[in-house]
């Protein structure tokens, strides 16, 4: 891998020196071998896609987890993080994506929750900290009463909250994760003057952002990560727009992806001008037999979401959906199985499978209404099915029998599979079907999906992974902060190109 | 390999191992103890404490918890004893339905508070059990009523020995029966632990969970409800604080039965058997002469002990959620 590394000296030492951090999660190497530096008075943006490494490495920063290898560094003196309270101490805080306060404490108390000023009685010396806390939000321009209670404020204004936070601590490493993704385009040019105040106390800034434009307007250094490896760093100014998407898409995009030529038919799910009052908006598609419809986008672009409608989680506010030609109302997830339209959720912990529950019981759970009688329950007919099932997926297990709890993430992946698919549907629906399995069970799930296409189904497939959308999908729907921002067929399709759609990113249009 | 279900089958030989060697230490000094004639009392005894163990577990497994049982005991127990001292002429059949319907609307109520509104559970049935207790109060104005003042139908039904055993007691056998088969043979059954085991998994699979929650509540209220019946009929007495505390000790049964407070997890067989070991444990304390106040620090201890074992076993599961977690999503 090349890596872009500054040739001249940079002109301040950096006060945080990563290297050669490494971590691993059981089947996944999370990092391998990874640098950072961060400089006093300067901002570094980490670049990467989705599940590149670069929540693993804040939370290492943070002391959340400890890593398998490699040093810290703090102003040249080797240091380490064992907890949270150790990492604030040597003055790392980090600004959330969504910020961690809490809503029923005042302004105050959530600036100076555990570390509030006591008197000479070690009590809480409240109007010591209503004072120093109106001086900090005072410092960063905020007029937020110190008395307000944080549920009270708009989100913009809770992070100014969380700012001052980071600076009642008297951070001088101040990680934001994604700080604008909830912001609007307002409160963004207000956070970047406020990053520009921290800038100029002296504080060294590690900046997670998506969106290049905001990288280009305030950050001097970048790393980027793909993988779990750190394949570039250096000065901004040094690089190009297009050198930065190159090396955070990277890989050979012609990697082995186990696509079959399916025989795409009639069109089987058709959605029309589909809104939802906060979450996308004027959303069309069309789905055809044997097709496998990619659609990615960045975190919180409204992909999910569209999907969840129409698996009747969530309602729509407008729009219309037509089935094999007949228009569909969908107001339960129990309509959607009927009609044949099944969702396999992204978070298998948390929407997939009931890990307490045994792989029968889980893979028939939404085909109870076929395999019992009078709602009784047949064991033998649900046990008849999963192992069909189990079969048909390669499903690692002892015994059927056997809590889904006890199995590996990417078995548990196929049971959840093996549910949907033992429903019989006509459209089914994967929400990021490989994050986060190991590679074997990846290339089982692609070459499953194709398998699932050719037999006739009609495939949507939500993924931030760009090989993965390049080397599965027939067609692409790119979506960008809820709307559609491209269609592409698969011929000729660039990972470039996906990336500019989805970031909307025009300069980088060459 | 089979982790939480082999923990689960050992619990329920755990249990079995416990009330032997409690049988086998009471009868050391106490021989008439185990005799079955003794024996088949300790399980009458026990009957009422089973069934309703076996309604909270429908409620404790899809992640609820029923405060008000005993509250409901008390009420509709007051009612059909009352009903019974005021038309003396009322067929038993009659009450009896009257006990369940009561209990079931009760139940309702509870179960209603919790879907419709989506308040928490303990916090809906501790405002019932106050309200139930609170209208037993009214409905009597403080008063009792005796045995004297009971039918004789009435009295007799749960002491009537069929087939060498007391009514009761098959009331009791009746409800293991009933319960093991909704449990593990009807799509109810599979709702309650889906919906305990994992709330979002189970919406998404089409398992309405509010229903499911009325109905775990409609089960636990209508068999409070009778058990209000045998109660006052056992007893031979109604007055307002029949049944005080009685909600703790189902509970009680529940968590020493393996059933995970946090849903999901747990079988009738466990159940069954944290009410009978609670049930020995009760009979024998008297018998081998130690204070009642000791007896309730028994117990307590016993359900301490109960917890932690149930979170040895939660902690297998709870650390594959965590290593899922951790994966660099």
């Amino acid at each position: 891998m090349t890596a872009m590394l500054s040739t001249d000296t940079p002109t301040t030492e950096p006060i945080l020196r990563m290297t050669g951090i490494s971590k691993t999660f059981p089947g996944v190497k999370a990092l391998s071998d990874v640098a950072l530096d961060l400089r006093p008075g300067h901002v570094t943006a980490l670049i990467g896609e989705n599940g590149a490494g670069k929540s693993t490495l804040v939370k290492i920063l943070t002391g959340i987890y400890q890593p398998d290898g490699g040093s810290i560094q703090i102003d040249g003196r080797e240091v380490t993080l064992p907890t949270a309270e150790a990492a604030q101490d040597l003055g790392i805080t980090a600004i959330h994506q969504e910020t961690v306060l809490f809503d029923e404490l005042t302004v105050a108390e959530n600036i100076y929750i555990g570390h509030a000023p006591r008197n000479r009685y070690g009590l809480i010396d409240w109007a010591a900290m209503h004072a120093r806390a109106a001086a900090i939000l005072h410092g960063i321009d905020a007029p937020i009463s110190t008395r307000a209670r944080l549920k009270d404020l708009s989100i913009a204004q809770r992070h100014l909250v969380a700012i001052a936070r980071a600076l009642s601590i008297d951070a001088r490493i101040v990680i934001m994760d994604e700080p604008t993704a909830a912001l609007s385009y307002k409160e963004v040019e207000e956070l970047f003057l406020i990053i520009d105040r921290l800038k100029k106390a002296g504080k060294a800034i590690l900046f997670i952002s998506h969106k290049f434009e905001e990288v280009w307007q305030i950050c001097e250094y970048f790393a980027v990560f793909r993988d779990g490896r750190q394949v570039g760093a250096g000065r901004l100014d040094e690089v190009s727009h297009n050198d930065l998407v190159k090396l955070m898409v990277g890989r050979d995009v012609t990697q082995a992806f186990p696509k079959l030529d399916a025989e795409i038919g009639e069109v089987v799910l058709k959605v029309d001008g589909y809104c939802h009052p906060t979450e996308f908006d004027q959303v069309s598609l069309e789905l055809r037999r044997g097709e496998i419809l990619g659609l990615y986008g960045l975190v919180g672009a409204g992909r999910s979401e569209v999907c969840q409608a129409l698996f009747g989680v969530t309602r729509p506010s407008a729009g219309s959906v037509t089935l094999n030609g007949r228009p569909i109302a969908v107001r339960s997830p129990s309509d959607a199985i009927d009609a044949g339209i099944v969702y396999v959720p992204e978070e298998r912990g948390r929407h997939g499978a009931i890990t307490a529950m045994s792989i029968v019981a889980n893979i028939s759970l939404p085909s109870l209404k076929v395999t019992s009688r009078r709602n009784f329950l047949r064991m033998a007919e649900e046990f008849a099915l999963a192992r069909q099932y189990a079969e048909r997926l390669d499903l690692r297990a002892a015994s059927l029998s056997q809590p889904v709890g006890t199995l590996s993430g990417g078995n548990q992946q196929k049971v959840v599979i093996g549910k949907w698919l033992a429903t019989l549907p006509k459209v089914i629906i994967l929400d990021e079907p490989t994050k986060g399995i190991d590679i074997g069970s990846k290339a089982a799930v692609h070459a499953f999906m194709s398998q699932l296409a050719v037999e006739g189904l009609a495939v949507i497939m939500v993924s931030s992974e760009i090989p993965e959308i390049l080397g599965m999908s027939d067609r692409v729907i790119v979506m960008r902060e809820g709307r559609m921002a491209g269609l592409f067929e698969r011929q000729g399709l660039t990972p470039e190109a996906l990336v500019r759609a989805a970031t909307g990113n025009k300069e980088a249009a060459a | 390999m089979n982790t939480i279900r082999s923990l689960l089958a050992r619990r329920e030989a755990l249990l079995v191992l416990a009330c032997l060697i409690l049988l086998v230490a009471i009868t050391a000094r106490f021989p008439a103890f185990s005799t079955p004639r003794n024996l088949a009392g300790v399980f009458n005894d026990t009957s009422i404490l089973i069934m309703m163990a076996l309604g909270q577990s429908a409620v404790i497994l899809t992640k609820s918890i029923d405060l008000s049982v005993a509250a409901n005991v008390a009420l509709t127990g007051m009612t059909v004893a009352m009903l019974n001292h005021l038309a003396p002429g009322l067929p038993l059949v009659v009450l009896i339905l009257v006990a369940l319907a009561m209990g079931m609307l009760l139940g309702a109520i509870n179960g209603f508070l919790v879907w419709w509104l989506d308040i928490p559970a303990i916090v809906v049935t501790l405002g019932t059990m106050t309200i139930f207790r609170g209208l037993a109060f009214v409905l009597s104005g403080g008063a009792w009523v005796n045995a004297h003042e009971m039918s004789r139908p009435f009295l007799e039904l749960p002491r009537t020995v069929l087939l060498g055993l007391p009514v009761l007691s098959w009331a009791g056998l009746l409800a293991i029966v009933l319960a093991a088969l909704l449990f593990t043979r009807t799509g109810l059954g599979r709702a309650f632990y889906a919906t305990g085991g994992n709330a979002v998994a189970a919406v998404y699979a089409g398992i309405d969970i509010g229903k499911t929650r009325f109905l775990a509540f409609v089960l636990s209220g209508t068999v409070a409800g009778l058990c209000g019946y045998l109660w006052v009929s056992r007893y031979a007495v109604a007055y307002v604080d029949v049944a005080s505390g009685f909600e703790l000790d189902t509970i009680a049964a529940c968590v020493i039965g393996g059933v995970s407070t946090i849903g999901g997890v747990g079988t009738v067989g466990g159940v069954v058997l944290g009410a009978l070991f609670l049930g020995i444990i009760k009979n024998a304390l008297p018998v081998i002469g130690i204070s009642p106040f000791w007896q309730m620090a028994i117990s307590g201890a016993i359900i301490i002990t109960a917890v932690v074992i149930n979170a040895r076993g939660e902690r297998v599961k709870g650390r594959i959620i965590l290593r899922r977690k951790e994966l660099p999503l």
